[in-house]
């Protein structure tokens, strides 16, 4: 431990003359680049901080790292290459990112939809997904005609239960006779196991599939059955042009030049930021003709209020799954209550696995 | 015209040669790789295979994860190898260390957050015993009803990751942390910790009992008369029923010590470089070992460096990734290469080729 101080140090120092004026940034992914989904969105937000920044900015990547001992050991090892600034982009990172934060306390670091900040050099950011869920929640409920809409979900963690309960609400309230059936593939992308996913649903009577996973899979045999579905993370329209109906986007880009650049200022300071459609981190891609004139007006319309802070994808009221009370008439969800979601809205008739 | 013919004996020389030349092919076919994606191929195999040493920036950090990295492969591998020897093949050992994981971070959740001496060694014990039970399932079924060991033990695989996956959503799921899958942090809590046991050195008791099985299997193999039996049943396996080997003990016994093997490997990373029980705690050791193994000609000393030779990919492949971009999945093909070309070339420790003239009738 002390040795790697004394050993993080000098390289520091050894590095320090190239470090002036080029800022190394380095980016640790969950996924392949290539996915579409999840990964890819941050790596374009990378690409935009080379273009950005031109010669004054460094980045680096490591794709498909898992958690534990392999995300420890890359972050060490980006720390120790003498990198400014280490963004790690999926929530199981938060116990190897203090334990190397630690370490380092001159290195920045930013994890992604994190939840464990132990140190003054860990920021964590997120986007109100949920916000997306509710507009193409509203969707999916006015277009199915089976009532039944197919969600294929990665982890029981609060985001994506947030999610689903999220998008549940919105399809329930414009189509009373709405089901949701929830498939869990542990794993954010397996476009094996996604598209078998999608397979069972769609055999289970589903007419639309979301996903909360980041493959092009579930989207491809949505086409193939000739149904719906939406997209994840990025437009991915050009792999289901007749099922794809519209998609949440993840847009990192704004937030990831601005913590460079407050690096290269030296103004950085850890925070804790949770952005939405209105901060311009949660967007989404064109929507199908196939959804009726009036139905995207709707959309579009909920998408303006919940920008404009009059609408609030968890307004009460609201049970829980068990039928006791959560949200009273108007009240409005704490940020606390979605961050540690742990059960679903009534109406949902499957259990979250535990 | 080119011939093949079959040795009358397995050619010594090959058998040792082949590692070491199929390493140089996958060094030049890796390299020709990188070199058509665009980058510098000195550069990667450079970075792949020397600079997690050698390297003044890295190596002090990477040389103790290499130890990290390689002792479990090491510690499963030299179990398999056992097996493997007497035809006994255990492909499940990724089951047998999620379950010794399971089993010895188990022991530790019980007695959190109490301290003493006696739980590690407790989560030692329980270890070893988690994957010793899970190789007797397969084992059992192969002697009482003639199953194949093969197929049982691989699909037992999927058995224990469900079992894995339910554990860190129930049974084992911080209370701490509402919401979230996983279990407390074992590197968190002293008594059940397998840290380091001197700062900096990456050497942790997985590394010691990596050490003392590779010690104990060659001593076995070599000296004792089970390691004859082992030897025996692999060669000719008639004349070991002859020679009075009871192939039901040999299953049980080679798929028992694998297990406990591939338990211990389990149990000594959750405890240290893992750090929790998580969903996605099983990282393909289990199943990366059984390349170890046969890199290492199942042989307890080549085990130790086919094991390091792998681990060395790992690290080195992921600082080609990071001061290259290459992609993770031309490393995994690198890796991929290196079984692929020693496969190939074990066809000469067996055959040979000839330069005939004419066809012989």
């Amino acid at each position: 431990m002390k040795k790697l101080l004394t050993v993080g140090a000098l390289c520091a120092a050894l590095a320090a003359p190239v470090m002036a004026d080029t800022t190394k940034v380095g980016f640790v992914y969950i996924g392949p680049v290539g996915d579409h989904g999840w990964t890819y969105t941050h790596d374009i937000a990378r690409l935009a901080l080379e273009e950005k920044f031109g010669d004054s900015v460094q980045t680096s990547f490591v794709e498909n790292v898992g958690y534990g001992a392999d995300a420890e050991r890359v972050m060490t090892q980006m720390a120790l290459s003498g990198t400014d600034l280490i963004f790690a982009t999926s929530f199981g990172y938060g116990p190897d990112m203090n334990t190397v934060a630690a370490r380092f306390p001159n290195v920045k670091f930013e994890h992604a939809t994190g939840y464990i900040q132990e140190t003054d050099n860990v920021s964590l950011y997120n986007a109100r997904f949920y916000e997306g869920r509710a507009v193409i929640g509203h969707i999916a409920g006015k277009m199915t005609e089976t009532n039944k809409v197919g969600y294929i979900a990665s982890f029981p963690i609060p985001e994506v239960i947030m999610g689903i309960n999220s998008a549940y609400r919105h399809a329930k309230a414009v189509n009373p006779d709405v089901e949701f059936n929830v498939v869990w593939v542990y794993s954010w992308y397996n476009p094996a196991q996604e598209a078998a996913a999608a397979e069972a649903l769609i055999e289970q009577g589903a007419d639309i599939i979301m996903q909360h996973t980041d493959s092009t899979a579930p989207l491809i045999v949505a086409q193939d059955a000739g149904i719906m579905a939406f997209g994840q993370a990025s437009d991915m329209s050009a792999f289901a042009p007749e099922a794809h109906l519209t998609g949440i986007l993840d847009v990192w880009t704004p937030y990831y030049i601005e913590r460079v650049q407050a690096v290269k200022d030296g103004t950085w300071e850890a925070g804790n930021v949770w952005h939405g459609i209105v901060d311009g981190m949660v967007g989404f891609a064109p929507m199908s003709d196939r959804i009726p004139e009036e139905v995207r007006a709707e959309a579009e319309a909920m998408i303006e209020a919940i920008a404009a802070g009059e609408y609030h994808p968890f307004t009460g009221p609201i049970n829980k799954q068990d039928g006791t009370p959560w949200l009273a008439e108007g009240e409005v969800a704490p940020d606390s209550d979605l961050l540690t979601m742990d059960f679903y809205v009534e109406g949902i008739t499957s259990d979250i696995p535990n | 015209m080119i011939r093949l013919e079959k040795r009358k004996e397995p050619s010594k020389f090959w058998r040792i040669a082949n590692p070491f030349l199929a390493v140089a092919l996958t060094m030049l076919a890796g390299g020709i790789m990188f070199a058509m994606l665009g980058k510098d191929p000195v550069v990667a195999i450079r970075l792949i295979f020397f600079d997690p040493i050698f390297s003044e920036t890295f190596g002090s950090y990477s040389r103790p994860q290499l130890l990290i990295k390689s002792a479990p492969l090491i510690l499963i591998a030299v179990g398999l190898a056992i097996g493997f020897k007497a035809n006994i093949w255990n492909i499940g050992a990724e089951g047998q260390y999620i379950i010794g994981a399971l089993f010895g971070a188990g022991v530790a959740l019980l007695f959190f957050p109490q301290p003493g001496w006696y739980i590690f060694p407790l989560m030692v014990l329980a270890g070893a015993f988690g994957g010793f039970l899970w190789a007797m399932i397969p084992a059992i079924l192969k002697t009482r009803f003639n199953t194949n060991e093969i197929l049982v033990s691989l699909l037992l695989v999927y058995v224990a990751e469900k079992i894995l996956a339910a554990m860190a959503l129930g049974l084992m799921r911080n209370p701490d942390i509402p919401g979230f899958p996983g279990s407390r942090d074992l590197r968190r809590y002293e008594a059940a910790h397998n840290a380091e046991l001197f700062a900096g050195s990456g050497v942790h008791w997985g590394v010691v009992a990596a050490l003392i099985a590779v010690i104990f299997a060659y001593a076995m193999m070599k000296r004792h008369m089970l390691g004859y039996h082992v030897q025996l049943a692999g060669q000719a396996p008639r004349a070991a029923r002859f020679g009075g080997v009871s192939p039901t003990r040999l299953v049980i016994i080679c798929l028992g010590i694998s297990g406990m093997l591939a338990g211990l490997a389990g149990m000594f990373e959750v405890s240290g470089p893992g750090g929790q029980v998580r969903i996605e705690f099983a990282s393909g050791y289990g199943f990366t070992a059984i390349i170890v193994a046969f890199l290492g000609r199942l042989n307890p000393i080549g085990i130790v460096f086919a094991g390091l030779l792998l681990g060395l990919t790992y690290i080195g492949g992921e600082l080609s990734q990071m001061m290259l971009q290459l992609p993770s999945a031309s490393i995994q093909v690198f890796q991929g290469m290196l079984l692929f070309f020693l496969l190939a070339l074990d066809f000469q420790t067996n055959y040979r080729l000839r330069l005939t003239r004419g066809v012989r009738t």
